[in-house]
């Protein structure tokens, strides 16, 4: 469990010389096994929450804790590394190595594990983001998406029990868009990993078990999808969209109370109006 | 246009040379350059040039490869005969006012004709059969020992690494900034070498901007992912010597003797 309690994170901005409070006393517990959603505009310290949960930034006050170790312990920051992975927004910033499987070799490498078991464990990471035919590949000759899945391989080599995801999608195309969100949910399901995805796409967050939605630096929201989408006039308030369908439902709710008010997917709503 | 470039012109193939170790390789063109320079008389610079041209067969990297990089430094070339020639002092053989050549002279534009244009080859031999990745690992390996005395040697092969990595990256940014700019009038193509190299700086300062946020999330990046420097750092591909770095050594070091050996003669 990643337990983040109240936390707060000072800035100083070079410019003005200003504090600035990024995280203002956020506290949060994430579960093992939890595919989590974090939503806010931008500015809102939703990639600043995302730094402190592997130790690139440490809280002004309060704690973050992974698995009960305190992550301002510097003795354990590479096993805090290694249990929480993180996915940043740019593809290319974040791909190191000449070739595909030196790349994904990377984090393993940095671990001292031996050859043979980097070996192995870089045909398995890559196979399971379905990358492997591609391990001798330039990554300046792979998609947007082909990339990002590259990075998401080059940290579950490393075996993490947490993967941040730091808007990943933001800067691919809607193919791209795809393969990252397929490959998030797989290893979420049939690998037991805990995720938790910083984004602004609704429809992302619509796939989380639960939706925590932030402002300057609150958290100001949290709930399964149903619960945070349901209060449209809220949402609209803080200029954050609503899935378009919960959109729907709720103007229809409003008019026939019989029609479901937390309709967020279009398979629910064509049983909801055709039974 | 810009996609042409390619950086170390490797050129793939199985040949005896591309299978050696870099290391092996690395040391195997140090020797060669110290034994062009050792032997002093024309028996021995005769078994350089039959020895290169056996290594450049057995490379079986085409000839108009080793021509290309003969002709980029035939000027260089040129002007060391030259000097060669006119300045060396010695027993006159032809004279007209100042400039006179000697038999000395002659001799000795020769010998480093031959030395520069031998070298260029050889050397050119080692990127063309070396992919740009072993050539590193190999530098690194060859560095660690110096390492001790405060050469950077894990941090020069990171860095090396990275340049490679995102030398295609830039290149694909410039030529979108250039198109970009180009759409909006940009001329990069007219007027003088002046005109020109100014038309450049609205091109340098948004690609140099990016590559310095590049380099500031790419860093970010590694942390997350472990890498604290070189220190209990493993690879996944673990440069090894074989039997044929043995007999590529052995016949280095005969080679480097038997320079030595020509001096005597």
């Amino acid at each position: 469990m990643i337990r983040i309690h109240h936390v707060t994170h000072m800035f100083k901005k070079e410019s003005t010389k200003h504090e600035v409070k990024a995280l203002d006393d956020v506290s949060l517990d994430i579960l093992e096994g939890e595919h989590i959603a974090v939503l806010g505009h931008n500015g809102c310290g939703k990639s600043t929450l995302a730094k402190h949960l592997n130790a690139l930034l440490l809280p002004t006050a309060g704690t973050v804790e992974v698995d009960a170790v305190d992550t301002a312990n510097e003795a354990d920051l590479w096993t805090i590394r290694q249990m929480v992975g993180m996915v940043f927004q740019n593809p290319d910033n974040q791909l190191v190595a000449t070739t595909v499987e030196e790349d994904v070799a990377f984090g393993p490498e940095n671990m001292g594990m031996e050859p043979a078991q980097i070996r192995q464990r870089v045909d398995e990471a890559l196979a399971l983001v379905g990358m492997s035919a591609f391990k001798d590949k330039g990554p300046h000759l792979l998609s947007g998406g082909q990339k990002q899945r590259v990075a998401i391989a080059g940290i579950i080599a490393m075996r993490p029990k947490y993967i941040v995801f730091d808007e990943p999608t933001a800067m691919l195309d809607p193919t791209g868009r795809r393969e990252v969100m397929e490959t998030m949910q797989r290893l979420n399901r049939e690998e037991g990993i805990t995720v938790i995805n910083i984004t602004h796409f609704m429809e992302e967050a619509v796939l989380a078990d639960r939706v925590v939605v932030m402002e300057r630096g609150r958290i100001v929201l949290s709930g399964t999808p149903k619960e945070v989408f349901t209060k449209v006039d809220l949402l609209k308030q803080m200029q954050l969209d609503v899935p378009p369908v919960a959109e729907l439902a709720a103007l229809l709710h409003k008019e026939q109370k019989q029609i479901a008010a937390d309709i967020m997917t279009i398979e629910e709503m064509v049983t909801e109006l055709c039974p | 246009m810009l996609k042409d470039i390619t950086i170390g012109q490797y050129l793939s193939g199985d040949s005896f040379l591309h299978k050696l170790d870099p290391r092996t390789k690395i040391i195997a063109v140090i020797l060669y350059m110290v034994s062009l320079f050792i032997v002093n008389n024309f028996w021995g610079l005769g078994a350089m040039l039959v020895l290169s041209l056996a290594v450049v067969l057995i490379s079986r990297i085409p000839l108009r490869f080793f021509f290309r990089g003969i002709k980029a430094i035939v000027f260089i070339v040129l002007l060391t005969v030259a000097l060669q020639m006119f300045m060396t002092p010695g027993e006159p053989l032809w004279e007209l006012g100042i400039l006179k050549i000697t038999k000395e002279g002659i001799r000795q534009a020769v010998f480093m004709g031959t030395r520069l244009i031998l070298l260029v080859s050889v050397t050119s031999i080692l990127t063309l059969t070396t992919t740009p990745i072993s050539l590193t690992d190999g530098i690194e390996t060859l560095l660690k020992p110096f390492q001790k005395i405060g050469v950077p040697a894990h941090e020069l092969a990171m860095m090396m690494t990275i340049a490679l990595r995102f030398i295609p990256t830039l290149i694909e940014e410039t030529d979108k900034i250039m198109k970009a700019q180009s759409a909006r009038g940009a001329d990069f193509e007219s007027g003088n070498l002046m005109e020109r190299a100014k038309a450049m700086i609205p091109l340098l300062v948004p690609l140099f901007l990016n590559a310095i946020k590049r380099a500031d999330e790419l860093a970010l990046a590694m942390e997350a992912r472990c890498y604290h420097g070189g220190d209990g750092r493993t690879r996944l591909k673990a440069l090894q010597y074989g039997r044929r770095d043995a007999v590529a050594g052995v016949f280095c070091l005969c080679m480097a003797a038997g320079a030595f050996l020509t001096r005597l003669l």
